[in-house]
């Protein structure tokens, strides 16, 4: 057995009534733990897109795979968390912040290149996009200011250069049959 | 499908109700009975069904009819079709659900939705059924139009006997069987962009399967359901006969490969045979071959088959690696791989380990309660063991769930597939009965026998009525010892011998048969057995029999779930006894 890691899986879907709620179930019925799923449209009509993170070893993450493709609304999986990836998550940050703090703290947020979106005598709130671990690098160094509200997505990933999804392939993707 | 059936009158291009789609596209699907129970929602359908050629079977409790639609599959290997209405007609359907899909038996389920409009608006026997079975089915519809009927009713045909089988519900509102639509059909090849459920199997494995094969000094051969539903089992012989692999088979898997063939050592797992499960431990190749190492197969995973190498052949890429880890995955269809593999697989007669299983049954003989004589006392295996030998082991068995099924899987030698039906995966009470009037509409020339125990049986008995309604013939073998009698086993092994709610006080079942027209007979000895078992074979119409048989028996062997494979409880017995004591002479046929 190898050892449990944080996975991504770049999942397509068919754009239909319930494909959320059968994935999620799906992962729910089998134990499979979800860190985060985030869903939206394509560039292809009809089909959409999940970035699903979760922690698994390898032999789960494959029959993580497995599963998924058993579903009739899924297209194609693709567990991308050993490729070159660009990862994302957005968070906005409500922070406390007197007249005094507001310059220490728009410069944290030109460090992290973070940026103020919102602002009243005494908060700030500032938008940041990044890898997770960049997210959490602010939110350490807000802590301190008080934070008072913070909301993020989950993350979305997509491949770096050249290498395509395979929903360009009608036939059957290679990492099908090596599911086994 | 095309629409073959001479009876039918090609109405496509014509306007139809969604309810008479419904038919139209169960027609054009091959249907020809279905097992069902009218209510609110899915009346027009009902109302619509009498121009059609199918037959409609009125089940006393929807579950009766998910059952049904599952031994009708099982004993054909068609797709099995239930209907229901909406709300509680749809959900006591679930639990027949359930079964078919842990088993992977081909089944249609049409239910009844509230109309569209009302749907989230908690109406009337309203519930959210799609929703409720997307952990249970292969896959579900809602259907809200008319003309999306006619499509995924094709579609769920199409999902629920392709690949692995399974389950489909297709709900359909009853707005939408009441619309009116032109009718169209299309004949051509489904294809779903998410869904292809053919596996090619890769070269290098099978070459490595091979080579494991020539190699090995002390393989097995696992047969699970697998090589039933890719009808392997000619395939399997020849394959058998040539390498001389000793076979175990599963419970779902019994009647694959021949019972009294040599090779074929017996059932595995948890009331397996002994010398199987020892066998299996003491292997140095496994060969499984459509199976998913089910807990109750494997016992203790870290102490499993430690010697052996294990290729896994199996249409489900989902099970590989689920509970044992595998050295060559052979994704594909098990027939198809067993001819792939035939042709380069070496002859080899392997004298050494087939003698080695062989001392494996040790004295196993003379533990087994069948060889005893008579003493007076009716034992189960003496009733099963006697069914066996009296039906020449011809008979369609369809058992329930708990020791009956086990001595059942024991003691019923099935030569053929497809001849035991019986609820593996899911293990569900009350099975046997409704499974068995389906089996009986599948295969109306079989002699069907349904055994169950006096608890099972309660659950579903109001079907009884279904067969005197319906004027067939099953012959029900009630294997009744007062007891819920597997939990009692359990309970008096690993329970302190606390009875808790498991006696049971049964009706007098000679009368519930009277009560229904139906003829019942009760036997307490075993010389009443015959008799009563070609009585029931030459009675019309269904028989109950009540077979009283000792209170406090146990099935063995038994692993205890979660203990080692090669742990096994044996059937208790005093050595030196055996010499001088008569009673353990063995059988008088075997």
């Amino acid at each position: 057995m190898s050892q449990s890691v944080k996975r991504t899986f770049a999942v397509f879907v068919e754009d239909k009534p319930g494909v959320l709620n059968r994935v999620a179930s799906l992962f729910r019925r089998r134990s499979f733990n979800i860190d985060s799923l985030n869903v939206g449209a394509t560039h292809e009509p009809g089909v959409s897109r999940m970035t699903i993170v979760c922690e698994a070893d390898e032999d789960t993450a494959k029959r993580i795979e497995a599963n998924l493709y058993k579903m009739v609304n899924v297209l194609w999986v693709d567990d991308i968390t050993h490729k070159q990836t660009i990862s994302r998550v957005l968070a906005l940050i409500k922070v406390h912040c007197n007249r005094e703090q507001r310059d220490e703290i728009l410069r944290i947020c030109e460090v992290f290149r973070a940026r103020a979106v919102d602002m009243s005598p005494d908060r700030l709130t500032i938008e940041i996009t990044g890898p997770q671990d960049k997210v959490e690098g602010l939110v350490s160094v807000l802590r301190p200011f008080g934070i008072l509200e913070l909301v993020q997505t989950g993350a979305v990933a997509m491949t770096r250069g050249v290498e395509k999804h395979g929903l360009a392939h009608p036939t059957v993707p290679a990492s099908r049959s090596s599911a086994a | 499908m095309t629409p073959s059936n001479p009876k039918l009158k090609n109405r496509i291009g014509e306007s139809l109700s969604g309810a008479q789609i419904i038919w139209e596209s169960l027609v054009r699907e091959g249907v020809e009975v279905c097992f069902g129970y009218p209510g609110g929602a899915i009346m027009p359908a009902y109302d619509a069904m009498i121009q059609y050629p199918i037959h409609h079977v009125l089940t006393r409790h929807e579950q009766g009819a998910s059952h049904m639609a599952d031994g009708y599959a099982r004993a054909s290997g068609q797709v099995g079709v239930c209907i229901a209405t909406s709300g509680p007609g749809a959900t006591n359907l679930v639990t027949g659900i359930a079964t078919a899909m842990l088993d992977s038996i081909p089944m249609v389920c049409i239910t009844g939705q509230v109309p569209s409009p009302l749907i989230g608006s908690d109406a009337f026997q309203e519930t959210d059924i799609t929703g409720c079975t997307i952990p249970v089915t292969k896959h579900n519809y809602l259907v809200t139009k008319a003309e999306q009927i006619a499509p995924t009713i094709r579609e769920a045909f199409y999902i629920a006997r392709s690949g692995r089988p399974g389950p489909v519900v297709v709900d359909i509102t009853k707005d939408a069987q009441q619309q009116s639509c032109t009718f169209e059909w299309n004949d051509d090849e489904i294809v779903l962009p998410g869904y292809r459920p053919d596996y090619t199997p890769l070269p290098d494995q099978l070459a490595e399967a091979v080579d494991l094969i020539r190699n090995a000094k002390r393989p097995i051969l696992f047969s699970g359901q697998g090589v039933i539903k890719s009808q392997a089992t000619e395939t399997l012989l020849q394959f058998i006969e040539k390498t001389n692999i000793p076979v175990a088979c599963t419970l779902l898997g019994l009647g694959g490969f021949p019972a009294t063939h040599p090779r074929n050592l017996g059932m595995m797992g948890m009331h397996g045979e002994t010398w199987v499960n020892k066998a299996i431990q003491d292997a140095d190749l496994i060969i499984a071959v459509g199976m998913r190492f089910d807990d109750r197969v494997t016992g203790n995973l870290k102490t499993y088959a430690p010697g052996a190498k294990k290729i896994h052949i199996e249409l489900d890429p989902a099970e590989i690696n689920k509970n044992v880890r595998v050295d060559v995955p052979i994704v594909g269809d098990a027939r198809a791989v067993l001819q792939e593999l035939l042709p380069h697989v070496e002859r080899c007669d392997r004298p050494d380990w087939l003698a080695y299983i062989d001392d494996l049954k040790g004295n196993s003989a003379v533990r087994d309660i069948k060889n005893l004589p008579d003493l007076g006392k009716l034992y189960a295996a003496h009733v099963i063991h006697d069914l066996y030998r009296f039906t020449e082991g011809k008979a369609l068995v369809v058992t329930d769930v708990g020791q009956h099924q086990m001595w059942e899987a024991q003691y019923y030698k099935h030569d053929y597939p497809r001849k035991l039906i019986t609820s593996g995966g899911l293990g569900t009470m009350g099975f046997a009965l409704p499974a068995g009037i389906g089996a009986k509409f599948a295969q109306p020339n079989d002699s069907v026998w349904v055994i169950c125990g006096d608890g099972g049986f309660q659950m579903t008995q109001a079907e009884l009525s279904t067969c005197a309604q319906e004027g067939i013939k099953v012959n029900v073998a009630i294997i009744n010892n007062g007891f819920l009698g597997m939990v009692r086993q359990w309970q008096e092994f690993f329970f302190g011998g606390r009875y808790v709610a498991t006696p049971l006080r049964s009706p007098d079942f000679v009368k519930i048969a009277d009560a229904h027209g139906l003829t019942g007979l009760r036997v307490e000895k075993r010389s009443q057995v015959e008799e009563a078992v070609r009585t029931a074979e030459s009675t019309e119409g269904t028989v109950v029999i009540d077979f009283r048989v000792e209170q406090e028996d146990s099935v063995y062997p038994m692993v205890p779930a979660g203990a080692n494979l090669h742990d096994m409880i044996e059937r208790p017995y005093k050595p030196g006894e055996q010499a001088h004591n008569p009673i353990f002479e063995t059988g008088e046929d075997e």
